[in-house]
């Protein structure tokens, strides 16, 4: 094999040992995926063999020379009948299969734990409810459902992680949810897989999977010290939300307690669940969320706070469970200015 | 092969006298302005898919935000769309005559109904343009200029009380309503002067005569087209000036 | 092998004198005509010209991919070169290559008219393709465009500042002239045909163009008022699409693949039409199952405006639509297997010769089978999640667009040539100009299948190492491809001078426009003929024949 370069030799026999069609199965549901995918190759080649046989056998039987004369022939009813209903059947069998994983894929389970990403050019940015921060990469635990809430602060991105078969657009103006659970250790690709301009292929990283001791370990080298609740409850201070929504009889703004999945009533009738949208869009375009009994007076805050800070408010209104601490900060007459001064750093949109 | 077919024609048809604008590739008069109406009316549905794609934007953004829709209505005048409407509906009529008068071979009546349609044209384009401006004056439209802020307050006007205003999340919203409203009646200007440019053709075309022999079907369905964006119109008016008028 | 093949003496044989290609001369004759078939050919040339500026940008495209690094050009220019590649080929190419060319020379032949309906429309469709195309040169000179051919907001309203206006405006134009065509096609069969000839007597070429006419004239509109949005947004800001001005990009997405979508089966719709009329001449055999063919184009053309969310799921749609949308899209992928499987019963008894126009069918055959099936992997939403933007779609695509339409596409041009020019192209390098396409295609784009299951997201300009092999299997590929396209390009314009003169029905076969002589007059017709035989009614062909014959003798 003296003729090829080594070169090529080397890259051949490496590319041959890692041979691979599909990446690692390392989510609960890349088996699950993998084994749709196999069923719909191997109907695909039954498929393209039959449609290969039947034109090659044709065109051997019936070449001009063995059969100068062609039979004119119709159709048949049956036989069409046959090749309507046959594929039509299998891929109503993909389709409700394809649905059954598509609604498990984007529908989380109540446990999961939740890691909220920012996506922009070129970058995605992760933000732990521990207060880790990280960039272009995302260490998740092993054996634990991970919801991630993504949004964009421009274009149009995609969060793709191919080793657990999951992607979800990041789309500007909304939350999107995708959730996954990593069965195997190990660090896995994660691209952007929606076209966003000059350094597309540049806004990739690393979601590094671990065991639950490591990621405990992780967990704590690395926090920021302010927890996303922490930081959430700053702002919440800091752009005077608890002026309002402090529980008391008197408030002009409703009670936040447990607010979270709960049902409201709007004032134009609606019925609605909160949930991480609602939030987000009640403190963006209050006017248009006004919950019953309550005058539409709050003040939008569209241009004043970060994606990121948007995130700590959501985590810190999840798990408010009373009104006392607010009542407690309201009561004291001034804030300490140094933490005022670090939450308008940490969410707030710098002028 | 045109001669028999003219010859054909003759027979079938003694009422044209003159032909001579059958043209070669059609049998006779008859399927050329069969055909000729089809293609018009092919070519008014892809208008309507055209504007179908705003009409959709429409809906959708009035459902969500109606508040800023219903405040950026009231900003029209109501006056002015009324009388736009007289006026394009009176065109509408005065193509219609025209039409009629080019059928009955009526060379005067029908240039007089161009011109009076050209007119009315105009008319709206201008009472149009009184509106834009005003629009531009009170930095209502959208872009680096606009300004949501007479929205959130509202200044009396004359002989009425001060609209309530609107929060300023909602009051921002009246810029896509405002983007709404420039777009469609921009697009619908657009046809207008189109429309008026094939007008002043067809003037030039009749004072010499050029529709005397029966040769009609331009200005058979110019009247389609010109009808139709009357029709455009009439949605537009209600969907964009008359918004919870009644309150 | 034998041939159906007949031509005349060749040593008495002569072109005749009056066709369409001598009947005026001079530049103005043909930049003024309202000929039907002089149309077809200033647009042959045209998006033949296009096509090479297409394939050139994808030559780059795979020659950046031969290493992981972007090392060739910078990123941005890598940006650039895709999204022109994808606009010219989508927009200037794919849209308008059969029915701009081999529909227009034979629509109004096939149902026996002398010309479209409207034949300054159609010229003035061709001079709207020309500047819609100059307008693309235009910004690809003057600094390009990089939103990718999907022009995604706010990506290209406010995050570029590259030709997205020129570009947006090209686009809108060249929709007119398509637009245009697919009017005149739909008024053309609906009033144009001669006496005699019924819905159910039309080849399936016209029934597929007919189809595909619908959707051009009902989908198209929407893509125009759709850029024109985007140009305003970009250029005064208005805030439609615009999220920080409440506006909502999944509205664009929506409404840019209502027309999308609904495209690619503009493309492939009359690519099916030649693949029946080739299948059965060279099967010398009537298609089988003559109407289900003829609904089922029908039937993709109504399911296929119906199915534009599936680009959309994962775009944080209702999981509820997505069910739905999901179920329109497999049953509009059932007319197209209905269609391959009659294709290939066509064959059955047949008396089937391998001449190059039934080679590159077979092969339409093959590859547009593979990329209907894999459609099928992203139709299922469950699959759609992990294999969407990666190269599992770019090959799919491709598979459908290029393996089956330009396949389809240079079928018809080889079959037709000599109704077209009078002239035989040469046989033994066609078919080896089809065979290598074949091969070179099947290397180009079977890797990215595999590349798209590994996950390599598409539009990478540099990508993780270990998708290197199969990158350079594909450009290894992309080069014998190139030489596959190449090929016909020279032989073709060779044959204009030197081919064999090819008689009026050099195939034997069944339509119109092979009863007349090659190449046609002007008029197309001596006179109107008077239809009373079926589509593919080889019977009726033998019988006019013993005619001639007996009259003659």
């Amino acid at each position: 094999m003296d003729h090829i370069s080594p070169v090529i030799w080397q890259f051949l026999v490496k590319w041959l040992t890692d041979f691979a069609v599909i990446p690692p199965e390392a989510s609960k549901i890349a088996p699950q995926v993998d084994a749709l995918l196999v069923f719909m190759t191997l109907v695909s080649l039954v498929g393209l063999t039959l449609v290969a046989l039947l034109v090659t056998t044709f065109s051997i039987l019936y070449r001009r020379e063995r059969n100068p004369v062609a039979t004119q022939i119709e159709g048949s009813t049956l036989l069409e009948a046959t090749w309507t209903i046959i594929p039509l059947g299998l891929f109503l069998v993909m389709f409700v299969w394809g649905s059954v994983l598509y609604f498990r894929i984007y529908t989380p389970p109540p446990n999961a734990m939740n890691i909220y990403v920012v996506g922009k050019q070129w970058m995605w940015k992760a933000e732990h409810p521990g207060g880790q921060h990280e960039i272009n990469s995302l260490h998740v635990p092993i054996g634990q459902p991970v919801q991630l809430t993504l949004i964009s602060q421009d274009v149009f991105h995609s969060f793709s992680l191919p080793a657990f078969r999951v992607k979800r657009e990041a789309i500007p103006g909304r939350y999107t949810t995708v959730w996954f659970e990593a069965t195997e250790v190990g660090t896995y690709h994660l691209f952007c897989s929606q076209y966003c301009g000059t350094s597309h292929s540049a806004m990739i990283g690393n979601v590094v999977v671990m065991t639950p001791d490591d990621y405990k370990k992780w967990l704590e080298s690395s926090t920021s010290g302010v927890s996303l609740a922490q930081n959430g409850e700053r702002l919440f201070a800091s752009l005077s939300c608890t002026a309002c929504h402090n529980g008391r009889p008197d408030a002009r703004g409703p009670s936040l307690a447990n607010v979270y999945g709960s049902k409201l009533t709007l004032s134009n009738g609606e019925h609605v669940q909160v949930d991480d949208e609602y939030l987000r869009q009640a403190i963006l375009n209050p006017s248009a969320h006004i919950t019953q009994g309550y005058a539409p007076i709050m003040p939008t805050y569209q241009g004043q706070i970060s994606e990121e800070g948007i995130f700590s408010l959501v985590e810190y209104i999840k798990g408010l469970d009373s009104n006392y601490r607010i009542q407690q900060t309201t009561n004291t007459t001034s804030f300490s200015p140094a933490v005022t001064a670090k939450s308008a750093a940490e969410g707030t949109v710098k002028p | 092969m045109d001669s028999h077919a003219i010859a054909l024609n003759h027979a079938e048809e003694p009422h044209h006298d003159h032909p001579a604008h059958l043209r070669h590739h059609f049998v006779s008069l008859e399927q050329q302005n069969e055909t000729v109406s089809f293609g018009m009316w092919l070519f008014l549905l892809t208008e309507v898919m055209f504007f179908g794609g705003m009409f959709t934007a429409y809906l959708i953004y009035r459902n969500w935000y109606y508040p800023a829709f219903v405040a950026g209505s009231h900003t029209l005048s109501i006056v002015l769309g009324t009388v736009n409407t007289g006026v394009l509906i009176t065109s509408s009529f005065t193509m219609a005559m025209g039409v009629w008068c080019a059928e009955t071979k009526r060379q005067k009546g029908l240039i007089v109904s161009l011109v009076l349609t050209l007119i009315l044209g105009f008319a709206f384009l201008g009472i149009k343009a009184v509106e834009y401006q005003e629009k531009f004056e009170l930095h209502h439209v959208p872009g680096a200029h606009f300004d949501a802020m007479s929205f959130v307050h509202p200044k009396a006007e004359a002989g009425q009380p001060a609209e309530p205003g609107l929060p300023l999340d909602m009051a921002r919203k009246t810029e896509v309503y405002f983007s709404l409203y420039f777009a469609m009646t921009g697009m619908h200007a657009l046809h207008m002067i189109i429309g008026m440019a094939l007008l002043s053709f067809m003037i030039v075309k009749a004072a010499r005569g050029g529709y005397s022999h029966g040769n009609i079907a331009f200005v058979e369905n110019f009247g389609l087209y010109w009808h139709f964006v009357d029709i455009v119109w009439i949605f537009l008016f209600p969907l964009l000036y008359l918004i919870s008028r009644h309150q | 092998m034998s041939t159906i093949l007949s031509l005349p003496d060749q040593s008495t044989a002569r072109i005749p004198k009056r066709n369409y290609l001598t009947n005026e001369n001079g530049i103005l004759s043909w930049l003024l005509t309202g000929d039907h078939k002089r149309i077809a050919i200033l647009y042959l040339i045209s998006i033949t010209f296009f096509f090479f500026i297409g394939g050139a940008l994808a030559g780059l495209i795979r020659l950046e991919l031969l290493t992981p690094q972007s090392d060739l050009m910078a990123t941005d220019t890598y940006n650039k070169v895709f999204s022109m590649h994808g606009i010219i080929m989508v927009f200037l190419f794919l849209v308008p290559s059969v029915p701009a060319t081999l529909g227009n020379f034979l629509i109004p032949i096939m149902v026996g008219a002398k010309d479209l309906a409207f034949p300054k429309i159609n010229l003035l469709s061709w001079y709207l393709y020309l500047a819609g195309g100059g307008l693309t040169l235009w910004a690809m000179i003057t600094g390009g465009v990089d939103t990718g051919w999907t022009f995604t907001t706010p990506l290209s309203t406010h995050y570029v500042n590259t030709n997205v206006v020129t570009t947006g405006l090209a686009i809108f134009i060249a929709g007119f002239s398509s637009i245009f065509t697919g009017l005149n096609f739909i008024v053309t069969i609906h009033r144009m045909r001669a006496p005699g000839m019924t819905w159910f007597k039309m080849p399936l070429f016209v029934w597929s163009h007919y189809a595909a006419s619908i959707l051009m004239v009902l989908g198209t509109p929407v893509l125009a008022i759709t850029l024109v949005l985007v140009v305003l947004e970009r250029t005064i800001g208005i805030g439609i699409f615009d999220p920080a001005k409440g506006g909502d990009p999944i509205l664009f997405q929506h409404l840019f693949w209502f027309y999308s979508h609904p495209a690619v089966y503009i493309m492939i719709l009359p690519g099916m039409g030649v693949i029946s009329e080739v299948i059965s001449t060279f099967a010398r055999k009537r298609v089988f199952g003559y109407s289900a063919v003829a609904f089922s184009s029908v039937a993709i053309a109504v399911f296929g405006f119906f199915v534009w969310e599936h680009h959309m799921f994962i775009m944080g749609v209702s999981n509820y639509s997505t069910l739905v949308f999901s179920l329109l899209t497999m049953l509009v992928a059932v007319p197209s297997a209905i269609k391959i499987f009659n294709w290939a019963f066509t064959l059955y008894k047949g008396s089937i010769t391998f001449e190059t126009p039934m080679l590159y069918a077979f092969g339409f055959m093959g590859l547009f089978t593979i990329g209907g099936l894999t459609g099928v992997f992203l139709g299922s939403s469950g699959t759609d999640i992990h294999l969407t933007e990666t190269y599992f779609i770019v090959a799919h695509f491709h598979f459908v667009m290029v393996g089956g339409m330009l396949m389809a596409f240079l079928s018809g041009i080889h079959f037709w040539w000599p109704k077209m020019t009078g002239r035989m192209y040469p046989e033994k390098v066609s078919q080896l100009a089809a065979v290598i396409t074949f091969i070179g295609f099947n290397f180009t784009f079977f890797p990215q299948f595999l590349l798209g299951m590994l996950g390599m997201p598409r539009r990478y300009a540099a990508y993780p190492p270990e998708f290197q092999v199969l990158n350079v299997f594909s450009t290894a590929g992309a080069s014998i491809l190139g030489v596959g396209y190449l090929l016909p390009m020279i032989y073709l314009v060779w044959s204009l001078k030197y081919g064999k003169i090819a008689g009026d029905n050099p195939w034997q076969a069944t339509g119109l426009e092979w009863q007349i002589q090659s190449p046609p007059l002007t008029q197309n017709f001596i006179e109107i003929p008077v239809v009373t035989q079926d589509a593919y009614d080889y019977e009726w062909l033998e019988r006019q024949k013993e005619h001639e014959v007996t009259q003659l003798g």
